[in-house]
Parts: C-alpha cells; structure tokens; sequence
C-alpha cells in the first residue's frame, strides 16, 4: 500500500438505530477503495474557528458494497466525537475521512484456515465485516463468533447475526455478563478458559482467532486462547478502551 | 467545516500546545497490542546490542538493572489519536546502552526486536543524544506486561508504535528496514507534529 491516503468528504446517506446507544452511519465516498474486512477509516471533524477532532471507527459493511462504507458507532460518555455522530448527524451531512488503514487485523480468503471471532460489545462491528464479507464472498471457512456483551438489549447487528447463524458454516454464541432475559439458553458469564474451550473445539487445531473489545476482555480472551493451546501468532488482537471517543 | 461540530478544546486547556495536530488528550493509558501480551521468565530475559558493531553485547535482567538508571518525564502520542502528557518512566538511555559496544561506521538505522516477534525501525540519529530509553519502570511501580513489561523503547518524540514494548535488543544496521507496523501501511517515521501516520503521509 505506497499510494498517500487523501482525506476525501464522505456524505451520510442513511442511519440506522442500532441500540440504545449504538447506530450505524452509511457513508457514500466520492473515491471509495475496496477494503480488507477488519480495517478502518479515520475520520476528522472541524469546527467552525478550525479546531478539528480525528477518531478512528472500523468499517462494519463487506467491500462487495462499492461507493460507500457502514460504520457503527457506539456513544462513549463524555466523548468528544461519538456523540455529535450519534445526536447531531442527519442524512446529507458531510465530513472528511481517510482510508481504509491496518494491515494485520484483517481477514479475507487469502487467510487460511477456520476464524474464531471473539468480540466484546462494540468490538463486535470489524468482525461483522468479516462475517458479511464471507457471505457475500460465499467463503467455506468455518466461521464462529463468541459475543460478549452486557444485555441482550446491547446485542448490536442481533437480528442479522441470526440469520447468517442459520447459513452453513456459521455459528454464533453470546455470553450476557449482567443481565439474561427469562429462559436465557447462552453463556450467562464473563468470558473464560472454558467458554473458549467449547467454543473452538469444532474448529480443529487450525484455526485463526480475531479478538476485539475493551482491554480487560481482549487480555482474557487473548490469554485463555493461548492457555487452551493455540499459538501466539494466529491470535490478533485489537483493543480498545475508554479513549476511544 | 463540520455542520454542528463544536469540539471539546477545554480538554487541553493551558496545555493545548503541547498536543500534535489530530491528537487529544486522554488520562487514561490505553494498551494496543496486535496479539496476545508476551509474559518472559525474567530468569531468561537477555537485552542485547548487535549487527553493526564490532562486538555483540548481551545483559542478563539483573545485569541490565545495575546499569546507570535515570528518572524521565514525557508526553506521549499513540497513532490512534490519544496523546498523555507527563508520563513518568524509569530506565536506562540508549546512550547508556551504544556506549557498551564499538559502533561500526556503516551503521546508521536500528531495528528494535522484541518478544512475539514484534520489530520496528528508526534511524540511529533518532535514538541517541537523550531521545530515547529502554524502561522498566513506569509511575514508580514495575513496568506491567500489557504496558510492554518487563522492558520496553520509548521513544516520545515518535508515534508510540516505535517505543516498542517487550523489548529483547537493538540491532544495529546499515539499511533501513521497515519493521511490522511500518510494513503494513503505517509511516516508516511517525513523527506526530508532521502527522506521520500511515505511508505516504
């Protein structure tokens, strides 16, 4: 990748309500690049004095959708940026944004191997990407996302994550750490050893793990893949933590 | 111009000047690793200097702990936008560490190596005259491994992906090479008051 990424102006053609405090922003890019699934865009915002705000978000859409890009956005209090994307923005605004960027924690066909996803509330949206990519790209890989998040309200993409469970090659599991609703039949606790354990062991010994959440999850879920037997580097990681407004 | 965009300047307040360009402040210290935190057998733990110079030098962890030690104050900005001010960290220059060896005259760009396999490349220039040191102490405690502990490059006057965590040695070089980040679209220098961040920046 040699060519300069340009800041270009992106304009807001939908918003879809996601939770609560999630919603998912589609971005049409006058100079739109096919991405790898897990990458992302930058994205700056300017004030009317000059001051200009920059936050990465990760792209939740597949790049078989050419022309523009979806990325989810979850409000993070007292942030500086993701609340004037999830309380000002209206179809038709405009901001700059660059990319796409990251080279490592990517997946497409050209990884070999099943994919454990692991993902922890909002670190949920670059592993969607992976998983409408290998739909889209109907990609044999096994493929299984572990989901933690805090409710079942907080689950973000619900709907669609069940119907691409119900395609061949998919399964998703969530672990709901505060609250279940009646009749909860998933993980009814943090993720551990064992959660992972019985997550992966259909995959076989081959297989690649792409982690994504807060800190504290990545660490657990990062170690406890390891402790169980898989090796240091088919284990990718992306964190984030509070300063990620 | 962003419609409706107002920001949150009051954040940098008096220290505005000190926050490059894209940057915001956090007080928070957020961890960013690509894959699992290495955990090394302090028993096993070398620190070694070599390629270009005359002799490899290698130190043992209780070795390296009775080089000459210095307390540092520096602010720190990480590509993915957040800059901390004030950090306090406890280790030993990288001055400290090319004067045990007999640079060879070729040499000019290192490579930083660390546990995982992790690399990452900086001119020789770039390290020397009090630019750069390799701590293990951070805040008055122990350096924690998700931080890069037990040891770890800080160079502050580069994006903090060049400070590489879990250090294991420098190697010295003729050639510069791109390390990891370096090679999958991130600047080969980093500079945050140039907005180095990704190739061709």
């Amino acid at each position: 990748m040699k060519r300069t990424l340009e800041w270009q102006i992106a304009t807001v053609t939908a918003i879809k309500p996601e939770t609560a405090e999630v919603r998912t922003l589609t971005l049409a890019l006058p100079d739109w690049n096919a991405h790898r699934p897990g990458q992302h865009y930058d994205i700056r915002l300017t004030a009317g004095d000059g001051y200009a705000a920059q936050r990465s978000y990760s792209i939740a859409s597949e790049p078989e959708r050419t022309g523009e890009i979806d990325i989810t956005v979850e409000r993070i209090p007292d942030g500086e940026v993701s609340p004037y994307l999830l309380d000002t923005v209206v179809v038709g605004d405009r901001f700059e944004v660059r990319g796409p960027i990251g080279g490592y924690f990517v997946w497409d066909e050209s990884v070999d191997g099943p994919i454990l996803l692991v993902a922890g509330g909002s670190g949920v949206v670059p592993l969607m990407a992976m998983l409408r990519h290998r739909a889209a790209a109907r990609v044999s890989a096994p493929a299984r996302l572990l989901y933690s998040a805090r409710t079942y309200e907080q689950i973000i993409y619900g709907p669609e994550l069940d119907m691409l469970a119900s395609q061949d090659g998919v399964k998703v599991s969530y672990a709901l750490t505060r609250a279940q609703p009646p009749g909860w039949k998933g993980y009814a606790r943090r993720i551990d050893d064992a959660m992972l354990a019985d997550v992966s062991k259909a995959l076989g010994p081959q297989v690649v793990a792409y982690v994504c959440g807060p800190t504290a999850l990545v660490e657990v879920a990062a170690d406890g893949l390891e402790r169980i037997g898989l090796p240091a580097e088919r284990i990718r990681t992306e964190r984030f933590g509070p300063s990620g407004t | 111009m962003t419609r409706g965009f107002v920001g949150r300047r009051e954040s940098a307040g008096t220290q505005a000047n000190r926050i490059p360009p894209g940057q915001h402040l956090v007080k928070d210290f957020p961890v960013l690793s690509a894959g699992p935190t290495p955990r090394t057998d302090l028993a096993k733990w070398t620190f070694r200097i070599e390629g270009l110079v005359k002799e490899p030098v290698s130190w043992g962890w209780s070795e390296f702990q009775k080089l000459p030690a210095q307390d540092f104050v520096k602010d720190i900005s990480c590509v993915t936008k957040w800059t901390k001010l004030d950090t306090r960290w406890r280790g030993v220059s990288v001055d400290i560490l090319l004067e045990q060896v007999e640079l060879d005259r070729r040499a000019a760009f290192v490579t930083a190596f660390s546990d995982g396999g992790y690399t990452t490349n900086i001119p020789l220039p770039e390290l020397v005259n009090g630019q750069a040191f390799v701590a293990y102490g951070y805040d008055g405690k122990p350096l924690a491994p998700e931080h890069g502990g037990p040891a770890r490059l800080v160079v502050p006057h580069l994006y903090f992906w060049k400070s590489a965590k879990w250090i294991r040695g420098l190697r010295l070089m003729d050639k510069d090479v791109p390390g990891f980040w370096e090679s999958l679209g991130y600047n080969n220098h980093g500079d945050p008051w140039k907005e180095e961040r990704y190739t061709g920046d």
